[in-house]
C-alpha cells in the first residue's frame, strides 16, 4: 500500500493539517519510506491472535456518581476558559460554524 | 436482511408504482445520572456557560476519563427493559473528528463491542395492531457540548455543558414501515426507559432524541440508499421527517435521479429536512479502542441483581391489567403507558371492580387533568379519594350519575368524596316509600302516557327520568326501575 | 561543604536532614549553575521565584527536624507534565502560553513529599522525537563532548532536557516520560540512570499524552539509589487515572544492596544487531560478567519478535497519538492562527502552524493508519503481534528474573547527524521500545565510555511491578561498573 499525493491531501485534511500543495509529494514520500519499513510486520503470523487490549490485566474501574469537587468537577466556569484565545462571558468563542 | 412482511395499507402511491419505505431509529437517551459519564461535573440542565464543565470535559491537556458506575447499571437495567443481550465483556471507542463543540476531538462512545446487544420491544402501533420491532444494540457514549449561533453574526459560542453527559445510544432495526410504527416504537422506548427509571425521557430539554433513518424501495426490491436524519425530539417531528423524507426519496427516484447517503437536518418551521452544510469528512471516524479506558467487564452476578430489581414494565403490565382486572386491551394499554398512571390505577383498583376503577381513571380522571394540563403527580385527586368515590357507588350510597358531581367538586376541592355527600346531603334515596310517593305522582298526572307504556315499553325510560328528576337524581336507580315496572304493570 | 555539584539526590537528602546545608542554599547554587547554562538549553522555563519560595518553606519544616522523603531537593521537571499555574508547553507552539489551572499528579507526588522545582525541562515536541531536535524551543545540548572535538552532542530524547540538567548538575534530579525509549535512550547517552516503571505505577493524569497506552513517567537521576527514592515518590494509585495500578508503592531504596545471588539473568540474542558497535558489545558482555560475579545465574533467552516492535510502536504511538493530538485546534488554550479564517481553515492553519515536521509526520502516519480500509492492515495488525511481543516477554519470564540489554544501539551522536532520515532516527529505540509494548519495567545504569568518551548503558527489564528485583540488580550493575565519568563543565 502506497500513499500518493491524494491520499496525502485526503489525510492532511482529515487530521486537519494545512499542508502546501508542494509539500504534499515530499510528505507522501516520507510516509511511504515509513510505512515501508513498517510492512514487515505482514512477516508475523497473526492468525488467531487476539489484539492487545491493555498491558494492564484489570478491569475498568467503576467511580460512584457523585458530583465532585476540584478539577474533575464543575463550577469552575473562569478556569475553563482561562487560557482559551476567545471568549465571551465565559462561552469559548469560534469563527461562525454553520451546520 | 430479512424484513417483516408489508402489509399492502403502508405502501406509498408514486406516479409509477408502489413503494414501501424502511425506518430505523438510533434515539439517545440521556441517563439520569448525577455526574457525567466520565467526570465529576453535574450532569443537570440549563446552568451558565461552562458551568457544569470539569477539566476533563473540556479536553484540558493530560485529562483523563473514569467512567461512572451508575451509568453502566442504567444500561445494564434499560438493555435488560428492552429484553436484550448483556455484553459482560464490552469496550469504549473514540469517534474521531473536529467539531467546536467536541472538545476532546473526538468522541468516546462504543462502537464494536457495545455494552447490550440484540433484544426485542413489543410496540402497540393501535390497540388492534402491535408490533415487534428489534433492538440492534445500546451503547454508552458522551454528549457533545452546544454551539450558539446567534449571539453574534461573525461567531459561535461554545457551551460545554452537556459536553460528557452520559447517553445510551439505541439502536433499533430497520423494522418499521410507517410513521406511525416509527412514532409508536419511540414512544414505546421513551415509555420503557421512564418506568425503569434511567431516562427522564424529556424531549424538550434534550434528553431524548432520534436520529431516523429512512430509505425507500420499490415492493419486495432492493434497498434504498438511506438519509439520516439528526436529532428529531418529539414524536410528531418523526412523524413529519418520514413523511416529508419518504416522499421526497419518491419524487427524486421517479424522476430518474439518485439518493445520497447524507446527514440532514429538520427544519421544524418548513417541515422539511435539508442537508447539514457542513458535511463531516467522508464519515471517516478513525474508530480505534480508547487506550485511557480498559474493557469494562461486568459481573453476572450484577447483571442478575439489577435484573432482580427491575420493575415490572409495561408489557407485562398491560397483560396483568387485562386478566386480573378484565380491562380491554386499549385500557390497560393506556393505564400501563406510565408507572406512575399505572400506580395510581392499581391503588384505585385494589379490591374494587377494576372495570369500574379504569373508567374513572381513564375517562373522568384523565379527562379532567388534560382539561387542566396537569400531570398525574398533580393530580388534586388522590388514588384513596378516588377508590372511596367508587366504594360509595357500589355500596349505593350514592348513583352514579351524583358521582361525577361529587368528582367534580373533588376536583376542585381535593376533599374526601365522603365528606362531600355528607355536608351537601348527596346521599341516595334508598327508603322505598319517598320513591313510591314521587312515582305515584307521576302516575297520576301523566294518564296518557301510562296508557301508552304497555304497548310501547321504550318509553318506560321516560318515566324512569321523570322519577330521577323529581328526587333531585338521588333515588337508588334500581329502586326505582323495580317499583315503577309493578306499578305500570309491565 | 560539598559543592552543590558533587551531590547526588540522595547525599544532598542527607545533608539538608542534617543541616550541612538549607533547602534555599541548594535551590541558589543549582539556579545559578542553570544561569551558566544557559548554552545546553535543558530549560524552557525557570522558575527562580516559585523554586525559592518553596525552598524557605521546606527550610521551614527541615529546621523542626519535619519534612517529606525528597524535603527541600531541588527537581526538573519535564515540561510535559502540567505544572499549575506554570507555563506548559510540551515542547510545542500550539501550546503557547498555556498555564494550567491544575498540577499533575505526578508533580504532586514529588512537592507532597517537598520537593523544590527549578523549572521546566526542555523535550521534543509532545515527547516524539530521540535527539530533542524536534523542540519548538531549540534542541537541548549534551553535557558531553567527543574526546578532542566541540561537536554539539545530543543527550537524546525526548526527555533531553530532564537528561542533560542531571548530567550537568543542574538540579538533583528529574522527572521524565518514557513512550519508546524516552527515559532510557538519554539516560544512556548522558551517563545518568534512567527508570521507566511498570505501565500504570506513576498516575498519567496532568501528563501531556503522547500515546497513552505506552507513555510512562519516571526518574533519570545521578545514581540508581537517587532514582529509587524519586520513584517511590512519583508511583502510586490514582483513580483518576483508570489505568492506575492500585498497588501500595514499596520502598525501592530498602531493596538496594540486596543479594542477588540465584537471580536468573536472560540474555536476548535478538539484542544482538548488525553493526552494533564493538564497545557496546564488550560492555554487554561485561554487564553479565559483572551479574554473574555476584551470584546470578545467566540464561540465553530468545525473543524473537524484537524486530517488529519498533514497527509496532511506530502504527500505534501515532495512532493514539493522531488522536490525542485532536484537541489542539486552537479553541480552549493555546495557540491560534492569526486571520478572519472559517473553522476549518482555522483548525488546520492553527494546526499546521502549531505542530512541527515531525509530529505532523506521525499525525498524518496514524491518521492514515486508523483510516477506512486500513484499519485491520495497520492498526489491528500492529496490535496482534504487540500481543505476541506480550506474550513474548511473558514467557520468557518464565525462565527468567531479569532479562539484560544494551540502552541504546549506539552512544549519542552529534545534532543533525541522523535528523535526515525518520527511520535511522526512530531505530534509536529498538532496545528500549519493547519494554513498552509490553509494559514491563525497565531501567538503564551507566556502564562505560565508548572510544570517544560518550557515555554507554545497560537496560534491565523485569517483570510487571517488580521494580524492585530490577533496581536491585541496577544497583550491582552500577557499583560494579563504577561509573565516575563526569562531563566538563565547558558551558561556564
Ligand atoms: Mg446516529
Ligand atoms: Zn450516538
Amino acid at each position: 500500500m502506497s500513499v500518493d499525493k491524494k491520499t496525502a491531501e485526503k489525510v492532511a485534511r482529515l487530521a486537519r493539517l494545512a499542508i502546501p500543495q508542494d509539500r504534499l509529494e515530499p510528505l507522501a514520500d516520507e510516509i511511504n519510506g515509513i510505512l515501508g519499513w513498517i510492512e514487515q510486520l505482514n512477516e508475523v503470523d497473526v492468525d488467531g491472535v487476539k489484539a492487545m487490549a491493555s498491558t494492564v490485566d484489570m478491569s475498568l474501574p467503576l467511580r460512584d456518581d457523585k458530583v465532585a469537587d476540584g478539577p474533575t468537577g464543575g463550577g469552575q466556569p473562569d478556569n475553563i476558559v482561562a487560557n482559551a484565545p476567545q471568549t465571551e462571558e465565559n462561552f469559548f468563542v469560534v469563527p461562525k460554524v454553520v451546520d | 436482511m430479512e424484513l417483516r412482511h408489508i402489509e399492502p395499507r403502508h405502501l406509498l402511491q408514486g406516479d409509477t408504482g408502489d413503494w414501501e419505505v424502511i425506518i430505523g431509529l438510533e434515539v439517545h437517551a440521556q441517563v439520569s445520572s448525577e455526574s457525567k459519564l466520565f467526570s465529576g461535573a453535574p450532569a443537570t440542565y440549563g446552568a451558565g456557560p461552562n458551568e457544569n464543565v470539569s477539566l476533563v470535559d473540556a479536553a484540558m491537556p493530560g485529562m483523563l476519563p473514569v467512567i461512572n458506575k451508575y451509568c453502566v447499571e442504567q444500561a445494564v437495567r434499560t438493555g435488560l427493559g428492552l429484553n436484550a443481550q448483556i455484553h459482560l465483556w464490552s469496550r469504549f471507542d473514540r469517534k474521531n473528528y473536529f467539531y467546536p463543540d467536541l472538545p476532546q476531538g473526538y468522541q468516546i462512545s462504543q462502537f464494536k463491542d457495545p455494552i447490550v446487544g440484540e433484544g426485542e420491544i413489543e410496540v402497540e402501533v393501535t390497540p388492534e395492531d402491535t408490533i415487534t420491532v428489534g433492538i440492534e444494540r445500546l451503547h454508552l457514549e458522551q454528549d457533545a457540548g452546544k454551539s450558539i449561533h446567534d449571539i453574534s453574526p461573525s461567531n459561535s459560542h461554545v457551551d460545554l455543558n452537556r459536553s460528557g453527559v452520559a447517553l445510551m445510544e439505541i439502536v433499533s432495526k430497520p423494522e418499521m414501515r410507517s410513521a406511525d410504527e416509527a412514532a409508536a416504537y419511540f414512544g414505546k422506548l421513551r415509555t420503557i426507559v421512564r418506568y425503569l427509571g434511567t431516562c427522564d425521557g424529556n424531549m424538550d430539554e434534550g434528553s431524548m432524541r432520534a436520529d431516523v433513518n429512512v430509505s425507500v424501495r420499490r415492493p419486495g426490491g432492493e434497498l434504498g440508499t438511506r438519509t439520516e436524519t439528526k436529532n428529531v425530539n418529539s414524536l410528531r417531528y418523526v412523524r413529519q421527517v418520514i413523511d416529508f423524507e419518504a416522499r421526497r426519496q419518491i419524487q427524486v427516484l421517479e424522476n430518474g435521479g439518485t439518493i445520497d447517503q447524507e446527514t440532514l437536518l429538520f427544519d421544524v418551521k418548513t417541515g422539511e429536512t435539508r442537508t447539514m452544510r457542513s458535511k463531516e469528512d467522508a464519515h471517516d471516524y478513525r474508530y480505534f479502542p480508547d487506550p485511557d479506558l480498559l474493557p469494562l467487564v461486568i459481573e453476572q452476578s450484577w447483571v442478575d441483581e439489577i435484573k432482580a430489581g427491575l420493575p415490572e414494565l409495561p408489557d407485562v403490565k398491560k397483560k396483568r391489567f387485562s386478566s386480573e382486572y378484565g380491562l380491554s386491551a386499549y385500557d390497560a394499554s393506556v393505564l400501563s403507558m406510565e408507572r406512575d398512571k399505572a400506580d395510581f390505577f392499581e391503588t384505585v383498583a385494589k379490591g374494587r371492580d377494576g372495570k369500574l376503577a379504569s373508567n374513572w381513571v381513564t375517562t373522568e380522571l384523565f379527562g379532567a387533568l388534560n382539561k387542566e394540563n396537569l400531570e398525574i403527580g398533580q393530580s388534586p385527586v388522590s388514588a384513596g379519594h378516588l377508590g372511596k368515590l367508587i366504594d360509595l357507588i357500589s355500596d349505593d350510597t350514592i348513583s352514579g350519575r351524583i358521582a361525577k358531581d361529587v368528582f367534580e367538586i373533588m376536583f376542585e376541592t381535593g376533599d374526601d368524596p365522603a365528606k362531600i355527600v355528607e355536608e351537601r346531603g348527596l346521599k341516595q334515596v334508598t327508603d322505598t316509600g319517598a320513591i313510591e310517593a314521587a312515582i305515584d305522582k307521576i302516575i297520576a298526572d301523566n294518564p296518557e302516557q301510562v296508557a301508552q307504556v304497555k304497548e310501547k315499553p321504550k318509553t318506560f325510560g321516560w318515566f324512569v327520568g321523570q322519577v330521577m328528576k323529581s328526587t333531585g337524581g338521588k333515588a337508588n336507580p334500581k329502586a326505582v326501575n323495580e317499583i315503577l315496572k309493578k306499578k305500570l304493570g309491565v | 561543604m560539598t559543592k552543590i555539584e558533587n551531590h547526588t539526590l540522595s547525599s544532598l537528602r542527607d545533608a539538608l536532614k542534617n543541616k550541612d546545608l538549607s533547602s534555599t542554599e541548594a535551590t541558589q547554587a543549582y539556579l545559578s549553575r542553570i544561569e551558566n547554562a544557559s548554552s545546553l538549553n535543558s530549560f524552557i522555563t525557570l522558575t527562580a521565584d516559585k523554586a525559592l519560595d518553596m525552598a524557605k518553606a521546606s527550610d521551614a519544616k527541615l529546621t523542626k527536624g519535619e519534612g517529606g522523603d525528597l524535603e527541600g531537593i531541588p527537581l526538573g521537571i519535564k515540561d510535559l507534565f502540567c505544572t499549575k499555574d506554570v507555563l506548559t508547553t510540551a515542547g510545542s507552539h500550539i501550546l503557547d502560553g498555556f498555564k494550567p489551572g491544575y498540577e499533575s499528579s505526578v508533580t504532586s507526588n514529588l512537592f507532597n513529599d517537598g520537593a523544590v522545582m527549578l523549572g521546566k525541562l526542555n523535550l521534543d515536541e509532545f515527547a516524539m522525537g530521540s535527539s530533542n531536535e524536534t523542540s519548538f524551543y531549540g534542541p537541548v545540548i549534551s553535557p558531553w563532548r567527543r574526546n578532542g572535538d566541540t561537536t554539539k552532542i545530543t543527550p537524546g530524547g525526548s526527555s533531553g532536557g530532564s537528561a542533560s540538567a542531571v548530567s550537568a548538575a543542574l538540579c538533583a534530579g528529574a522527572t521524565a516520560t518514557d513512550t519508546g525509549g524516552s527515559i532510557r535512550q538519554p539516560a544512556a547517552f548522558t551517563g545518568t540512570v534512567g527508570i521507566k516503571p511498570t505501565y500504570g505505577r506513576c498516575s498519567r493524569w496532568g501528563t501531556v499524552a503522547f500515546a497513552s497506552s505506552l507513555d510512562q513517567a519516571g526518574p533519570i537521576t545521578r545514581t540508581v539509589r537517587d532514582g529509587a527514592i524519586m520513584l517511590k515518590s512519583m508511583a502510586g494509585y490514582d483513580p483518576k487515572d483508570s489505568t492506575s495500578i492500585n498497588q501500595a508503592v514499596p520502598d525501592y531504596e530498602a531493596v538496594l544492596g540486596q543479594s542477588v545471588k540465584g537471580l536468573k539473568i536472560g540474555i536476548p540474542k535478538e539484542y544482538r544487531i548488525d553493526g552494533m558497535p564493538a564497545k557496546i558489545e564488550d560492555l554487554w558482555s561485561k554487564g553479565i560478567e559483572w551479574l554473574k560475579d555476584a551470584g546470578c545465574e545467566i540464561v540465553d533467552i530468545s525473543l524473537p519478535l524484537t524486530k517488529y516492535a519498533l514497527p509496532v510502536y511506530y502504527i500505534v504511538a501515532p495512532a493514539e497519538a493522531s488522536s490525542n493530538l485532536a484537541r489542539y485546534d486552537g479553541v480552549k488554550y493555546g495557540f491560534r492562527a492569526d486571520g478572519d479564517l472559517p473553522i476549518d481553515e482555522l483548525y488546520e492553519q492553527t494546526r499546521a502552524q502549531g505542530f512541527g515536521d515531525e509530529v505532523k509526520r506521525r499525525i498524518m502516519i496514524g491518521t492514515y493508519v486508523l483510516s477506512a480500509g486500513y484499519y485491520d492492515a495497520y492498526y489491528l495488525r500492529a496490535q496482534k503481534v504487540r500481543k505476541k511481543i506480550f506474550d513474548e516477554f511473558h514467557d520468557a519470564f518464565k525462565a527468567v528474573d531479569l532479562i539484560l540489554t544494551p540502552s541504546a544501539p549506539s552512544a549519542a551522536f552529534g545534532l543533525g547527524e541522523k535528523s535526515g532520515d525518520p527511520v535511522s532516527m526512530y531505530l534509536n529505540d529498538i532496545f528500549t521500545v519493547t519494554a513498552n509494548l509490553a509494559g514491563l519495567p525497565g531501567m538503564s545504569v551507566p556502564a562505560g565510555l565508548d572510544e570517544q568518551g560518550l557515555p554507554l548503558g545497560l537496560q534491565l527489564i523485569a517483570r510487571p511491578l517488580d521494580e524492585e528485583t530490577m533496581l536491585k540488580g541496577g544497583y550491582v550493575l552500577e557499583k560494579a561498573a563504577n561509573f565516575k565519568a563526569r562531563p566538563e563543565d565547558w558551558w561556564i
